[in-house]
């Protein structure tokens, strides 16, 4: 954690922000400041250098021509990479997912990613769109991942990243896993506003930007309720 | 009319006749659909003979229709699909109920423009606005102003009427001249009717660069594309016309987006010969529009009812709203759209400090956005429960469509 405050980037919601976007990095400085932490958010537009002192970054999602554009303001930036390698959290939604890996399709040319992320994507057979529910890889030590997608792309796993989770329902990378993550970068499928039918995650990030392993609980009551309520809609709609 | 348009006409007014008698609608969709089955271009049929207007646009088409339809009614009977049954099924019904007239406006789904400009060959067409509206479904905002832009290639005589205010707007309305095909630019008139919402059109769709704002003014940091200068314009509480003279408006509508709504709708029913000075009264008459903003007093609170369905619309529900209790409900179903993450690109501290009730298949979404908002609220089951919860007096109530149709319901379908 930077010397002062917990320091949030939002990285270009100029290019990247489609689907409530916004939300993640709200719900985060929310989470940090219910536990007394101060908090400094910062949205970076795609003209701007990108600080590469925060504690977290945010990549949101985007239609084919902002990705491309911002994937290539982001290599010519540099400043995600330093980022990375000095330690910081970087959380990627749907396209800002995608980017994150050597490579990904938009406007029909593979276009290079920031290779952050050992994992390529191209596009599938059908836009995949819908809910979309899996259980989180144990070791990240959190309850199922709920979310909504809606992506043409399709990812593929390489071995110098781990699913984030096995998908139950949906699609994710390729119907089978959802979502990757290494050290302290984590991508998904489930976009936009991700954080806010996954309380638990928002703390994860929040934990790996800290570094502290206790954080004190929230009421999360209505997330709560949200989780169980999807969880009931997606059996309710396996059984018809 | 051809034997088979007649016939089909006629079957299409009985099945929306058949349809409200039981109860199940405006009636407005299912005359059509039966009409377009025996004829598949009974639109055209219909069309054929009448001058027209469609409007279209992410937000604020039905009351514009509406407003339109006023103003236009200056020189005539005017048909129009009333009710917010937008798709050409909706046209169709509307058109063969209200018979023979010289003019009709009609209200167009954005996705449906295309088609329904080919089949109407109308005489104007406004465009009001794109933004994000449903996007597990909808095309994307730049995709849409793309489609638009085909539309009008291929019909380059029909009149347009657009928002300046709006850069995808303005980009799809300027399709590139092509005097090889005998193309030419389409005759457009501008109007400026304000816009809160900014966060789809902040990269050119002609070039990708970045769009800035100053003031009301707009342009591209790497190509010409900029804000036309607009012919209308909302000036105060009135309307300044291309002569430069201004109309006072007093309409029974609220805030100032339909401030700007009165605009286009002068701008249009001009390009028929109406004198905005002989149409203004008649914005006046405009009390509610299928169930927006209709009050009904009901143990003794007035409950008024606001339809707010994307980001956009819902900054313009916090602008008309009074501060007083409201009741936010959030539904899910298709015709809303499967995806609740657009909550999150609206915000709703403009609420707070208000009572706020929640309720509809999806207030838990809105829970969690209120929260993480600091927004206090307070869940409810039912209608009946929120207006109990709540003091005699006013009770705004804002929702999206679906869980707005639902309400409408609860108070007898009003219009």
């Amino acid at each position: 954690m930077s010397t002062e405050s917990l320091r949030i980037v939002w990285i270009y919601p100029d290019l990247l922000s489609t689907y409530g976007d916004r939300g993640n990095m709200l719900i985060l400085a929310r989470r940090a400041q219910l536990r007394g932490m101060p908090v400094e958010v910062l949205e970076v537009r795609s003209d701007q250098r990108l600080p590469a002192t925060a504690d977290i970054y945010l990549i949101g999602g985007g239609e084919d021509g902002p990705q491309a554009l911002g994937a290539q303001r982001l290599l010519a930036d540099g400043g995600l990479h330093r980022a990375v390698a000095q330690g910081s959290v970087v959380f990627g939604v749907c396209a800002g997912y995608q980017l994150l890996g050597t490579s990904f399709f938009a406007k029909g040319t593979r276009c290079a990613g920031l290779e952050l992320l050992d994992l390529s994507s191209d596009r599938g057979p059908t836009r995949a769109v819908g809910e979309l529910a899996g259980e989180v890889d144990p070791r990240l030590g959190i309850p199922h991942l709920t979310g909504f997608e809606n992506h043409g792309g399709r990812t593929h796993l390489g071995p110098g990243v781990a699913p984030l989770a096995r998908v139950t329902t949906g699609v994710g990378n390729d119907g089978a896993t959802e979502g990757a993550w290494r050290g302290k970068l984590l991508g998904t499928y489930s976009h936009g506003p991700a954080l806010a039918r996954n309380p638990d995650l928002a703390d994860l990030l929040l934990r790996w930007a800290t570094g502290v392993h206790q954080l004190p609980p929230l009421d999360d009551t209505w997330a709560d309720r949200l989780r169980s309520e999807r969880r009931a809609a997606v059996a309710a709609a396996a059984r018809a | 009319m051809p034997l088979r348009a007649k016939v089909a006409s006629s079957v299409s007014r009985t099945a929306a006749a058949l349809s409200r008698a039981a109860g199940r609608g405006d009636g407005s969709v299912i005359g059509g659909w039966i009409g377009l089955k025996i004829d598949p271009d009974l639109l055209a049929h219909l069309s054929a003979g009448r001058a027209i207007a469609l409007v279209s646009g992410t937000n604020g088409k039905t009351t514009t229709t509406r407003l339109t339809t006023a103003a236009v009614g200056v020189l005539g009977r005017v048909a129009s699909n009333a009710f917010g049954a937008n798709m050409p099924t909706g046209h169709t019904s509307a058109l063969a109920k209200a018979g023979s007239t010289p003019y009709a406006v009609l209200e167009v789904d954005e996705h449906y423009l295309a088609q329904v400009l080919e089949a109407t060959e109308p005489h104007v067409v406004a465009l009001l606005n794109l933004s994000r509206d449903q996007l597990d479904r909808a095309k994307e905002v730049a995709m849409m102003a793309q489609l638009w832009r085909a539309a009008l290639v291929r019909h380059p005589d029909v009149r347009v009427v657009a928002n300046a205010d709006d850069p995808m707007v303005v980009w799809a309305a300027s399709p590139p001249a092509d005097p090889a095909q005998g193309h030419h630019p389409p005759h457009v008139t501008w109007f400026s009717a304000g816009q809160r919402w900014h966060d789809d059109s902040w990269v050119c769709p002609e070039c990708g660069s970045t769009i800035r704002r100053v003031g009301e003014q707009w342009w591209c940091t790497g190509c010409p594309l900029r804000r036309p200068e607009p012919q209308w314009t909302v000036d105060d509480d009135g309307v300044l016309d291309p002569t430069g003279a201004w109309h006072k408006i007093q309409l029974q509508l609220p805030g100032k987006v339909n401030l700007g709504n009165a605009a286009t709708a002068l701008a249009v029913a001009a390009e028929f010969g109406v004198r905005p000075v002989d149409a203004v009264s008649r914005l006046g008459t405009v009390t509610s529009v299928a169930g927006r903003y209709a009050q009904v007093d009901r143990d003794g609170r007035n409950i008024r009812l606001l339809l707010a369905k994307n980001p956009a619309s819902w900054l313009e529900a916090f602008d008309m709203a009074d501060v007083a209790p409201t009741l936010l409900s959030i539904n899910a179903r298709d015709p809303d759209g499967l995806d609740t993450s657009w909550l999150f690109d609206v915000d709703f501290s403009p609420l707070a400090g208000r009572q706020v009730l929640i309720t509809g298949d999806r207030a838990y979404d809105l829970a969690v956005r209120l929260d993480v908002n600091g927004v206090p609220f307070r869940h409810v089951r039912t209608f009946d429960e929120a207006v109990r919860a709540v003091p005699p007096g006013r009770l705004e109530v804002i929702a999206n469509y679906t869980a707005f149709q639902d309400i409408r319901a609860e108070l007898d379908r009003v219009n």
